[in-house]
């Protein structure tokens, strides 16, 4: 019931997307490059933030990736004058900085995502897969579908092959976010930061146990798993 | 003396002296000119009232007896001691009677009120002055005249003779001298008040000032445990040396506590560190099949992932103990709050065989931090649940929220081994802390620093209590 999926094994159906990378450490920088060329995207690296800002209005990305401190202009200027300048390219903050403070100002001068140093590469990887879908359909649609199972967001019903699954309020929506990223690796902290609005790591893995009690419930008696384990990543929903 | 005294001036205190001192004698000066230039004028209005009689009177004395009567009274009168000027003159201005012998020219050719004071001499004083000096012109004269000042009513009769009653202003002219030199005096006396005051208290104030810098000099030095002088007297200087010594002793702490977290930082990152190399060591040594070196690398992820784990929340400690950015704090519904980090935790318990019973007072609301509270309590409940099921019974974790005596209080209680040892359980919050039985969990010992770290943040405290069996860890908020 369990299935686990590695991480990059499965994920070739993902689209390749066009990434901007603007970070000043070279070595970090070229790791990034090389990591997102490995999962099949095209990677291009900005080393300050001047270059970056005229690289992001002019190369027309699909995610952009920003070092908070960089040298000519800092990326929280970069972003706040990108989007001054109508650009609505998703953006993904790094940086060292961790506190809660420091991700709402990220956030408010206009980045989509914060993401705080040292991270796993599964955990970039996963985020900027989700930014690039970001201002989708997905968001305005009422009705998820993924294989046999379907999420309908007004009536806050779920059925599988038909059959009404009764989930409680925050299994619907961790289903909810699961089925909005359906295809997509989410991690455990963008279930928490997403479905429960925390910013920090519980010590014991509480949420393997919420999406393996949902999983249970949307699998167990209906035909083959959805809701995938990806090892060393975190969960994706896909009909099989 | 000679060079305090540029750096009493320049004191605060010299400074706000010398202000007052400028600004309560301007005042001063301005009231008292005020005033006499007030008595002065009352004073001539008078005069001139008691010269409008003295006319009426000699008007009277003409009509009835003519001008021998007139020439008569004013003789006479002339010579009473203190007596009004009079001056009776034909129509050329030749004086016939009266007791003036000189006067200002021009004077008697005005009709009515004189309208400035003019310079007179009585009869007899002109004696006094050798025989040239009178018959100089008449420009020169009036210069030499003596300086007594008057001003007079100069009426004419119908025989176009001239008649003058007029008064000495040296009255209130001395009036005024007197008032004004009074002032000069007491001007004086409050200038050198004022320095005496403003040398001495500046004086005072700079030496304080000058120990106190002495002292933070010292302190500077690297002599941390040395403290500002108080005197004792409660002043303002005592205040701010109680103050700044609060405020080293908080920076001592601090700084004592920047120390242990660098030791304890030293010793438990080391640990893992070391063990984190040795694998990676050992892989390459071990020339394993890729199989073995994924699974020595994937051990190498997961122990720096811990590793990264126990250092964010060793910043977080030192950030939230260092006084976290306040802006954070916003009001929180705590029953919300502790609901859902219950609903958190809940399918892990019932995963442990943990059955938790929640009693939640509603609509509790406090200042603070929701995130930070979510974690703290996250953290004393994964504990909780660790502990209670160590002697593999199946077992409850309690949690209760409740309101009372201006305080709100977070309880977590579990039937587990708890801590019997009282000092023990003071010393498990300490950063790092794991007692022995607890050596074997998989954890951090930073979950409860954390939550103890969060609680002092919340200006609140973070207590262990022996149940028995087990454990309840009371975090106590201080209400609105």
């Amino acid at each position: 019931m369990n299935t686990i999926v590695r991480l990059g094994e499965d994920l070739s159906y993902n689209p390749a997307m066009k990434i901007l990378v603007i970070e000043d450490d070279r070595e970090a920088a070229d790791y990034l490059r090389k990591a997102l060329d490995e999962s099949g995207h095209n990677a291009h690296i900005a080393s300050d933030g001047e270059a970056g800002l005229h690289m992001a209005e002019t190369g027309d990305y699909d995610v952009v990736i920003v070092d908070r401190m960089l040298p000519r202009r800092d990326g929280l200027s970069v972003i706040s004058e990108l989007r001054a300048r109508g650009n609505r390219t998703s953006v993904l903050i790094l940086s060292a900085l961790g506190e809660v403070d420091d991700r709402v100002t990220g956030l408010r001068a206009g980045g989509d995502d914060y993401l705080t140093k040292p991270y796993a590469m599964s955990e970039l990887l996963a985020r900027i897969e989700v930014l690039n879908r970001r201002g989708g359909a997905r968001d305005a649609e009422t009705l998820y579908r993924c294989g046999d199972l379907e999420l309908d967001r007004l009536s806050h019903t779920v059925k599988r092959a038909g059959k009404e699954i009764v989930l409680q309020p925050r299994e619907f929506r961790l289903l909810e976010y699961l089925m909005r990223h359906a295809g997509q690796v989410v991690t455990r902290t963008m279930l928490l930061e997403n479905v429960w609005d925390y910013h920090f790591d519980p010590q014991t893995n509480v949420i393997d146990v919420h999406v393996s009690r949902l999983r249970g419930k949307i699998e167990k008696g209906f035909d083959g798993p959805v809701l995938h384990t990806v090892r060393g990543a975190g969960y994706m929903l896909k009909a099989a | 003396m000679a060079f305090v005294l540029p750096s009493v001036l320049r004191t605060t205190a010299a400074r706000l002296s010398a202000l007052y001192l400028l600004l309560f004698g301007v005042c001063a000066v301005v009231l008292v000119f005020y005033m006499t230039s007030l008595s002065v004028s009352l004073l001539t209005t008078q005069t001139m009232e008691t010269i409008n009689e003295e006319a009426a009177s000699l008007g009277r004395a003409y009509q009835r007896g003519g001008i021998p009567l007139l020439v008569r009274m004013v003789g006479q009168r002339s010579r009473q001691p203190g007596a009004n000027l009079y001056l009776i003159a034909d129509s050329h201005g030749r004086i016939l009677a009266g007791n003036v012998e000189n006067l200002q020219p021009g004077v008697l050719e005005t009709n009515g009120w004189t309208e400035v004071p003019f310079r007179y001499e009585r009869y007899g004083e002109g004696a006094e002055r050798t025989q040239s000096q009178s018959e100089t012109l008449p420009d020169a004269r009036s210069e030499s005249l003596a300086s007594h000042d008057a001003i007079a009513l100069v009426l004419r009769l119908p025989n176009e003779m001239i008649i003058m009653v007029g008064r000495d202003l040296g009255e209130p002219q001395r009036f005024r001298d007197v008032v004004r030199q009074s002032l000069m005096i007491a001007l004086g006396m409050m200038a050198l008040g004022g320095i005496l005051i403003w040398f001495l208290v500046g004086r005072r104030a700079l030496i304080r000032i000058d120990n106190i810098s002495k002292a933070g000099r010292r302190i500077m030095g690297g002599d941390l445990s040395g403290r500002l002088p108080v005197t004792g007297a409660g002043d303002e200087f005592d205040r701010l040396s109680e103050n700044l010594n609060a405020m080293l002793a908080r920076i001592a702490s601090l700084n004592e506590g920047l120390r242990q977290v660098s030791d304890n930082i030293a010793h438990d990152l080391k640990t893992p560190l070391t063990r984190l190399r040795n694998r990676a060591e050992g892989a390459i040594a071990a020339n394993a099949d890729p199989q073995e070196y994924r699974e020595a690398l994937e051990q190498t992820i997961r122990e720096s992932d811990q590793l990264i784990k126990t250092f964010n929340a060793i910043l977080m400690i030192s950030r939230l103990e260092a006084g976290y950015s306040s802006e954070q704090v916003v009001e929180v519904d705590m029953t919300a709050t502790v609901q859902d980090v219950i609903e958190l935790y809940e399918p892990l318990s019932e995963e442990m065989d943990v059955s938790l019973d929640v009693s939640l007072e509603k609509g509790i609301a406090i200042q603070g931090n929701r995130e930070l509270i979510a974690q703290a309590l996250s953290n004393v409940i994964d504990n909780a649940i660790k502990y209670a099921t160590l002697d593999g019974k199946s077992s409850r974790v309690r949690v209760k929220l409740q309101q009372g005596d201006g305080n709100v209080r977070l309880s977590v209680s579990d039937d587990g081994p708890g801590i019997p040892e009282a000092t023990d359980r003071e010393r498990v919050t300490e950063r790092f802390v794991r007692l022995e039985k607890s050596r074997s969990q998989p954890g951090s010992g930073l979950g409860l620093s954390l939550a103890k770290a969060v609680m002092k943040f919340h200006n609140g405290t973070l207590d262990l209590l022996p149940e028995n069996p087990g454990l309840t860890v009371l975090m106590t908020f201080p209400g609105r």
